[in-house]
């Protein structure tokens, strides 16, 4: 018997009343809301996990008299459209979490940069954004918003990349420290988060950290949008508590034929049929950003490989060679031992490759590339090689 | 035709501010304007903002929705991605190939349309799916991306 998911309903609720719940958190005071955020456990929703309310203190506490919010609307990853549906459907919640940002840290100016692919959605954007503006004015608070759009580039969803973007330089990621939240855009301290967490970041301040903490399991509290797409019964956005097993997953949403899901995006891991039952979905599992990507046995996973490596070697920023290069190697090396050029225990020298691209480049996407890699490989060595 | 270039550049950068971080807002203008980056508005740019012309080319060059080659006025991007790609993208590629005569990377010769292949659009729930400038189309089949690009035709 398929055991019942655990469905939310918090993040798609109409029923706020946002000037409502800022006025509230003027009451209970800056580092009263802080410790409610900490306490309630979110972490970041991009996929890092970095908790939001230490961001939030650590910008909050810094003398610097200019700071940034900044709104991570960059969604790129392969498989991934639920920040866009929050864009669509919840706008209004995204832009006031900015507020409450602006107001916990003391920032007056903020920005949501928008991948270039979702720029139809300025229009809706603009009008919302003037609303909150003109609304928070009322309540004493001096906050501007701006977007900015991305150009069509991946990697600028890494938030230093991101920073760089914004101040008009190629989407490089930098080295880290300096951390955006000490030293970010135009080098002044910066909150940057991703579009799911301003959006948490009202729910908390609406419902508090202690009924918070009851969604999800003690490492994921809360629940989590999850882009569900691939072999399917039902695919879009659902709202689901982290702490699922796989298998609870399969049995709501795949086809009845699963072979394989790919959690987490072209950069997370596939997990295979017979780890369904112990492989659970949070951050002491699998993490995730929210993307779901199923197959069924009727896919090639050396074609789903493939794939992966040709988004990473054509989105690698191209800025450190081990990933660079060997995204490129990658690829080649597959295509050769599909062809049959290289003799199977070739996979072997790519797995060292993947692993070496792991520990020496210099941001997450290169060190995220074996993850997939790594767990197609291992688990479907067959399907490469024949 | 140069002056005017001049002139626009110099509207642009009184808009957004004659500093660094105008660079992409001013580079996505111009693309809106003339479909492609060309050398002049480059040049201009960079005296605008007193960057080096090697850092405003450096800069466009890195993103894959700023061309400095010439594009049609219509670019279509079909999403290459896995769920796109399980989902038959190629039907809509050719599709588009047997309407309006291009692959991917290639231009119509009446200047009309460019078309190319981009990664994931967010829509993979909604694959195959499309760009057409800034609109996205999705749910896509031949017979429906054929209505759409007669549509654009018409534009
Ligand atoms: S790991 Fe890849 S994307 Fe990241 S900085 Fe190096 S080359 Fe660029
Ligand atoms: S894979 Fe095509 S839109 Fe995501």
């Amino acid at each position: 018997m398929a055991t019942e998911l655990k469905r939310t309903e918090l993040i798609f609720r109409e029923d706020i009343d946002h000037s409502a719940l800022i006025r509230k958190i003027m009451k209970m005071g800056k580092d009263s809301f802080i410790t409610e955020l900490i306490e309630s456990g979110l972490k970041g929703r991009g996929g890092a996990g970095f908790p939001t309310g230490l961001k939030w203190k650590i910008v909050k506490e810094d003398p610097n008299p200019v700071k940034y919010i900044i709104c991570n609307a960059d969604e790129g990853e392969p498989g991934t459209f639920k920040d866009k549906e929050i864009l669509e459907k919840a706008s209004e919640k995204v832009i006031w979490g900015m507020a409450l940002a602006a107001y916990i840290t003391g920032a007056k100016e903020g920005y949501i940069y928008i991948r270039a692919e979702y720029k139809y959605l300025s229009t809706k954007l603009k009008i919302a954004i003037d609303r909150m503006e003109s609304h928070i004015r009322t309540l004493g608070i001096n906050f501007k918003l701006g977007l900015i759009f991305g150009a069509g580039a991946y990697i600028c969803g890494e938030e230093t990349a991101l920073i760089q973007s914004m101040e008009g330089r190629r989407g490089e990621p930098t080295n880290k420290p300096p951390y955006p939240v000490n030293k970010g855009y135009l080098d002044r301290p910066t909150v940057v988060n991703n579009v799911e967490t301003f959006v948490n970041a009202m729910i908390i301040a609406d419902i508090g950290a202690e009924e918070y903490r009851k969604l999800g399991t003690k490492a994921s509290q809360g629940s989590k949008l999850f882009s569900i797409s691939g072999d399917c019964s039902k695919e879009g956005v659902f709202e689901l508590e982290m702490g699922m097993t796989v298998q609870q997953f399969v049995d709501e949403f795949g086809d009845g034929d699963t072979k394989a899901v790919q959690v987490g995006g072209a950069s997370g891991f596939c997990v295979p049929r017979k780890e369904f039952k112990n492989t659970i979905i949070g951050f002491e599992g699998v993490p995730t950003g929210g993307s779901m990507k199923v197959f069924n046995s009727s896919r090639s996973m050396y074609n789903i490989l493939e794939n992966y490596l040709i988004f990473f070697e054509e989105e690698s920023c191209g800025q450190c060679t081990p990933c660079r290069v060997g995204t490129q190697q990658l690829l080649h090396g597959i295509r050769a031992v599909k062809r049959k050029e290289k003799p199977k225990i070739y996979l072997d020298e790519l797995l060292r490759l993947a692993y070496t691209m792991k520990y020496a480049s210099k941001c997450g996407l290169g060190r995220s590339v074996g993850n997939a890699f790594r767990s197609i490989i291992e688990n479907f060595r067959e399907e490469i090689v024949y | 035709m140069i002056s005017n270039n001049e002139e626009f550049i110099s509207q642009l950068a009184d808009k957004y501010g004659r500093n660094r971080e105008s660079l992409l807002p001013m580079l996505q203008e111009v693309m809106d304007q003339f479909y492609y980056l060309n050398e002049d508005c480059m040049i201009t740019i960079a005296k605008e903002l007193d960057i080096s012309t090697a850092d405003v080319y450096g800069t466009a060059s890195f993103y894959s929705f700023l061309d400095t080659n010439e594009q049609g006025k219509h670019v279509i991007r079909v999403c290459q991605t896995i769920i796109c790609d399980m989902k038959r993208k190629e039907d809509i590629i050719d599709a588009i190939t047997e309407l309006i005569g291009i692959k991917p990377g290639e231009t119509t010769h009446d200047g009309k349309f460019s078309l190319h292949y981009t990664n994931c659009l967010g829509a993979c729930h909604k694959g195959p799916a499309m760009l057409i400038n800034d609109e996205p189309y999705t749910e896509l089949t031949p017979e429906k991306v054929k209505d759409i690009l007669v549509s654009y035709m018409k534009k």
